[in-house]
C-alpha cells in the first residue's frame, strides 16, 4: 500500500495536469473558432475559383495540347505525396490519421512498381515519416513560426512543388490533409492537385468570352488553382487540428478528474486505515496495562 | 437612379466588398474595361493596378495585384489573389508588392520572361498611379 504522502504528491501532481489540459483546451477553442472563421472566409474563394476552372477545364481539357498541370505529363511513374500536418503534438489522432492514410498509399504505390517521393509540411508528418520514407523525402516546408495560415504560406507550398513539376521531378501530386467535418469528426483526406481535377459545385450555364485566349487565362490560372487547393487545405488543416487538440484535451481533463476522485478515495481510505490501525494498537496497548 | 448590378470583391483569405454597383472598372491584363449592368458574360486576368467601382452612394477604389474577373450580365465578381482598400494600402504593402514583381522578374526563364516583365511593369505604373515609392 503506498504512503499518505506518495498519494498526495500523485494528486497534486494530476491535479496540476488537470490544470494544464484544461488550460490547453480552452486556447484551443479559441483557436478553432478563428481556424473556423478564417476557413469560412476562404470558401468563396475557392468555390468561385474552382467553378471557373471547371468551366475552362471542361472546355479546353479535353484537346490534346492542353496545359500538363491539366492533362498530366502521360505518365503517372513518379508520385508527390505533400503531407500536411501540424508542428505540434497533444491533438489526438490528427497528426496520425494523415500520416497513416499517406503511408497506405506510399506502400500501395509502391507495390505497384511507381517511384513515390514525399514532401512534407509540418513538423510531425516529418518526424514520423523519416523514419520509413528517409529516402523518398525530398523536401520539408516548416510552419513552426507561421501563427496565422496566409495565403502567401500557400503560394509558398505551390512555388515548390511547381517548380519540382516543371523540372520534371514528378507525374502526379496528391495532397494529404485532413478536412474539418466537427470537433470529433476530422477525415484525413487525399486529393489530387497535379494534374488537377475540378469539381464544381456552382452551376455554371454561361458560355464567356475570354481575354486573353481561354488557353492563356487557363495557363494563369492552373498555377494559382493548385496553390488556392493547398491554401483551402492549409486551412482546414489548422480548424481540424484546434478541433481535435480540444477534444482530446477535454478527454484528458475528464480522465484527470476521474483519476484525482479515485486516487481521493484510495487517500482517504488508507487514512482511516492508518488512524484505525492507530487506535487498535493504542486501545490494545491500554488493555494491556 | 441608375440601375446597379451585384458586385463582389474575393480575395482568398476573406470576402472583401459585396455591394450594389453602377459601373466597375476593371485592370484588366489586356486593357482596362468598365463593366455596367448587361454587359456579355467575359473572363478576364486581372493586372496588378486599380479597381474602381461607382456605387449609387460613391466611388470605392482597391487595389488587386492579378487573379481574375468574372463578368455576368448580372453582376461582377472579381476574384483577386491579393486585394486591398486603396486608401490602405502603404509603402509596406506596395514594397512587398515591388519585390515580389522584382524576383519573379529576376527568376524569370525564357517562356514567363515577357509576363513577368509585364507584371514588373504594371506594378511600377501601379505605384506611381499611388503616389508611393517603387524602389
Amino acid at each position: 500500500m503506498p504512503n499518505l504522502s506518495d498519494l498526495k504528491n500523485r494528486i497534486a501532481s494530476v491535479k496540476s495536469t488537470r490544470k494544464i489540459t484544461k488550460a490547453m483546451q480552452m486556447v484551443a477553442s479559441a483557436k478553432l473558432r478563428r481556424a473556423q472563421d478564417a476557413a469560412q472566409a476562404g470558401r468563396p474563394y475557392a468555390e468561385r475559383f474552382n467553378a471557373v476552372m471547371a468551366g475552362l477545364a471542361a472546355s479546353v481539357g479535353s484537346s490534346d495540347g492542353g496545359p500538363k498541370l491539366l492533362t498530366g505529363t502521360g505518365s503517372d511513374q513518379t508520385h508527390l505525396l505533400v503531407v500536411m500536418t501540424g508542428e505540434r503534438g497533444l491533438c489526438g489522432g490528427f497528426n496520425s490519421n494523415i500520416v497513416k492514410l499517406a503511408r497506405i498509399a506510399a506502400k500501395k504505390l509502391l507495390a505497384e512498381g511507381k517511384t513515390v517521393k514525399v514532401l512534407t509540411v509540418g513538423k510531425k508528418g516529418r518526424d514520423s515519416l523519416k523514419r520509413e520514407f528517409a529516402d523518398m523525402l525530398v523536401d520539408h516546408v516548416d510552419l513552426k513560426d507561421v501563427k496565422r495560415v496566409g495565403y502567401d504560406n500557400a503560394t509558398a507550398i505551390a512555388q515548390n512543388v511547381l517548380s519540382r513539376f516543371d523540372t520534371g521531378e514528378f507525374d502526379v501530386a496528391k495532397i494529404f490533409f485532413s478536412e474539418f467535418g466537427s470537433i470529433v469528426n476530422q477525415v484525413p483526406t487525399e486529393l489530387q492537385v497535379i494534374p488537377a481535377k475540378f469539381q464544381s459545385t456552382i452551376e455554371e450555364g454561361t458560355v464567356y468570352d475570354y481575354e486573353p485566349s481561354e488557353e492563356g487565362i487557363l495557363a494563369d490560372l492552373l498555377p494559382r488553382a493548385v496553390a488556392t487547393q493547398i491554401f483551402t487545405a492549409l486551412l482546414e488543416n489548422a480548424a481540424s487540428e484546434q478541433g481535435a487538440r480540444m477534444s482530446a484535451m477535454d478527454n484528458a481533463t475528464r480522465n484527470a478528474g476521474e483519476m484525482i476522485d479515485k486516487l481521493t478515495i484510495k487517500y482517504n481510505r488508507s487514512r482511516q486505515a492508518k488512524i484505525t490501525n492507530e487506535l487498535i494498537e493504542i486501545i490494545s496497548g491500554a488493555e494491556a496495562l | 437612379m441608375a440601375d446597379t448590378m451585384n458586385f463582389d470583391l474575393v480575395s482568398p483569405e476573406r470576402s472583401l466588398a459585396s455591394f450594389a454597383a453602377t459601373e466597375v472598372q476593371i485592370p484588366g491584363s489586356e486593357g482596362d474595361m468598365t463593366a455596367m449592368l448587361n454587359h456579355a458574360p467575359i473572363l478576364t486576368t486581372l493586372r496588378p493596378g486599380v479597381l474602381s467601382v461607382k456605387a449609387p452612394d460613391g466611388l470605392s477604389e482597391y487595389v488587386v495585384t492579378g487573379g481574375f474577373a468574372e463578368v455576368t450580365p448580372e453582376g461582377v465578381t472579381v476574384i483577386a489573389e491579393r486585394a486591398m482598400v486603396k486608401s490602405d494600402v502603404t509603402q509596406e504593402d506596395m514594397d512587398g508588392i515591388v519585390v515580389g514583381a522584382k524576383v519573379a522578374l529576376d527568376g524569370a526563364n525564357e517562356a514567363t520572361q515577357d509576363a513577368a516583365t509585364k507584371t514588373h511593369a504594371d506594378v511600377m505604373a501601379l505605384a506611381a498611379a499611388l503616389g508611393l515609392s517603387a524602389a
